[in-house]
């Protein structure tokens, strides 16, 4: 409930000139419990600009729950998740900030995209012919007309691509955004994501697919159970263990919930002394 | 959260509660169930009104309160709306693209009850004019029409339309406390029409107090009626209950993870 986090985010009012800090995604020893469960746990890592950083975990591992806590839709138990600063629910137009694209359909059914995305651009005073420009930038622009609730899951990701770009955002929050994408689907997100980020946008997108990750990913945070366990480059990662997979299964072994019989025991202590790029932390 | 202050006290609390209203708007206008809702209202007005005043033979009586009798779907269908406004946000997952646009939830709300409250008072109000207007039409010619100048009866005729939008927005505030369309809608049916029955088997005095009886006995009538609320502690009794309803509701929102 209410901390640190009030004073520092009302302290925190500039409204204008943006920097390189006003798109980074801070997150400190967030905590999320649900029903006596342990969703988050003590979670802290930075996402910075300019970047794709991918947000890595087994299912279950709280991506999403953080993600919810970063957008205000959650509360957190305790610690914060601030951008540029501020949290979620005290910036202005929020979507002109940061734009999200949370797990599973974000729209009424019997709403046509047009009208989605038209309604949510008066909501926070965008100029309404970004909407046919984003609508047009992820291939919807035939089918605009359409009620979202006929679209395929594929049509429906691209329809949250659409919502999460309306703002021209310096901030982008996907969870899962490769869902239901087809092979052509996945390509064009993976470019566009790594263009958001040349062009200096903070880009951070959960995923459970390592090979997805490991092509589109700069940077990775790595969880499990609902705690961090590697906060590094997909380079560094990657050269450590062998191949981003190795890395994954052994990072977050002790932080699946159901693994095989031979998860657990085989993996190796890890001594300290990594790279000084690398955070990593053992699972006790 | 800590509660946030819903109230337009800054000129950017003002902005971000007129660009809230754009946004609500266009999302109520751009479902089709919204018209279909309003229009099944006004017609279920006409074709009841019609057929109370067909068969009026009673000059004596209210004539004015039993062609208003026609609001009664208007009762269901606007409530509804107002129910389904809300929870449909949740069953569809909107939601989170709203509060992603909005994160000021009591602002939210209250943009959603302006926008959902001024439409509704304008289709409630075309309501009972219709109800009055197409009931009048058809009385019998023995029965002398009621006139809008003759007394209380432009009151009746107007309140009842208030008293159909506050209903309206009563359902919104349920749906926001409530959030799942099936035990809302039921909740608010129940509360609405079934709750009359049980009180006047608990307490026969009690009964002047639900929605529907001062929607029909209190606001829509032209002569006071013995043991029932005077119109204008009905309206006053049906502003309470939207008041409290909608109260709840953004407590409940601003305090839940959505």
């Amino acid at each position: 409930m209410p901390s640190a986090v009030d004073q520092r985010a009302s302290s925190a009012e500039k409204d204008g000139i943006v920097s390189d800090e006003d798109h980074v995604i801070e997150v400190r020893g967030l905590t999320k419990r649900y029903r006596g469960t342990l969703a988050v746990d003590a979670l802290g890592f930075d996402v910075r600009p300019g970047a794709v950083t991918g947000f890595l975990g087994p299912n279950g591992a709280g991506k999403s729950t953080t993600m919810r806590m970063i957008l205000g839709l959650d509360t957190p138990g305790s610690g914060h998740a601030l951008i540029g600063g501020r949290r979620y629910r005290d910036l202005r137009r929020p979507m002109r900030q940061v734009g999200a694209l949370l797990e599973a359909k974000a729209f009424h059914p019997g709403r046509t995209a047009l009208a989605h995305l038209t309604a949510l651009a008066a909501g926070n005073d965008i100029r309404r012919s970004r909407v046919g420009e984003v609508l047009g930038t992820v291939g919807l622009a035939e089918a605009a007309h359409r009620r979202a609730g006929q679209y395929s899951l594929g049509m429906a990701q691209r329809l949250g691509v659409a919502t999460a770009l309306l703002g021209d955002p310096g901030v982008l929050v996907l969870d899962e955004p490769v869902n239901g994408l087809d092979p052509e689907g996945i390509r064009w997100l993976r470019t566009l994501l790594r263009s958001l980020a040349a062009e200096g946008r903070t880009v951070f997108v959960s995923s459970h697919l390592i090979g997805e990750m490991a092509l589109t990913a700069d940077r990775l945070v790595v969880v499990g159970a609902g705690r961090l366990v590697a906060d590094t480059s997909v380079a560094e990662l990657s050269a450590r263990y062998g191949s981003l997979e190795e890395a994954f299964l052994d990072l977050t072994s002790a932080g699946t919930e159901y693994r095989g019989s031979a998860g657990g025991a085989t993996r190796p202590a890890r001594a300290a002394g990594h790279d000084h790029d690398t955070r990593e932390r053992k699972i006790s | 959260m800590t509660a946030a202050p819903a109230l337009p006290s800054t000129p950017g609390t003002l902005r971000a509660f007129s660009a809230a209203t754009r946004m609500e708007w266009i999302k109520l206008r751009s479902l089709r169930s919204s018209w279909w809702t309003l229009a099944a209202t006004i017609a279920g007005a006409a074709g009841i009104a019609v057929a109370v005043g067909a068969n009026t033979k009673d000059a004596s009586a209210d004539v004015t309160n039993n062609l208003l009798a026609g609001v009664a779907p208007g009762l269901l269908l606007i409530g509804a709306l107002g129910v389904l406004t809300m929870t449909g946000e949740y069953s569809s997952g909107m939601v989170r693209a709203t509060l992603a646009a909005v994160p000021n939830r009591p602002l939210l709300l209250a943009a959603k009850a302006a926008v959902f409250g001024t439409v509704t008072l304008a289709v409630a109000e075309v309501t009972a004019f219709v109800a009055f207007l197409a009931g009048r039409a058809a009385l019998p010619g023995r029965i002398p029409p009621p006139g809008l100048g003759e007394p209380g009866v432009l009151r009746a005729v107007m309140l009842s339309g208030v008293g159909i939008a506050l209903i309206g927005l009563f359902g919104l505030g349920l749906g926001a406390v409530i959030r799942h369309s099936a035990a809302a809608l039921a909740v608010y049916a129940g509360s609405v029409f079934v709750a009359g029955q049980l009180l006047y088997a608990l307490a026969g005095s009690a009964v002047e107090y639900v929605p529907l009886a001062l929607v029909s006995d209190s606001v829509g009538v032209t002569r006071h009626e013995a043991g029932a609320l005077s119109p204008w502690a009905g309206l006053g009794m049906l502003g309470l209950y939207a008041a409290v309803s909608l109260g709840a509701g953004g407590w409940f929102l601003t305090r839940r993870d959505a």
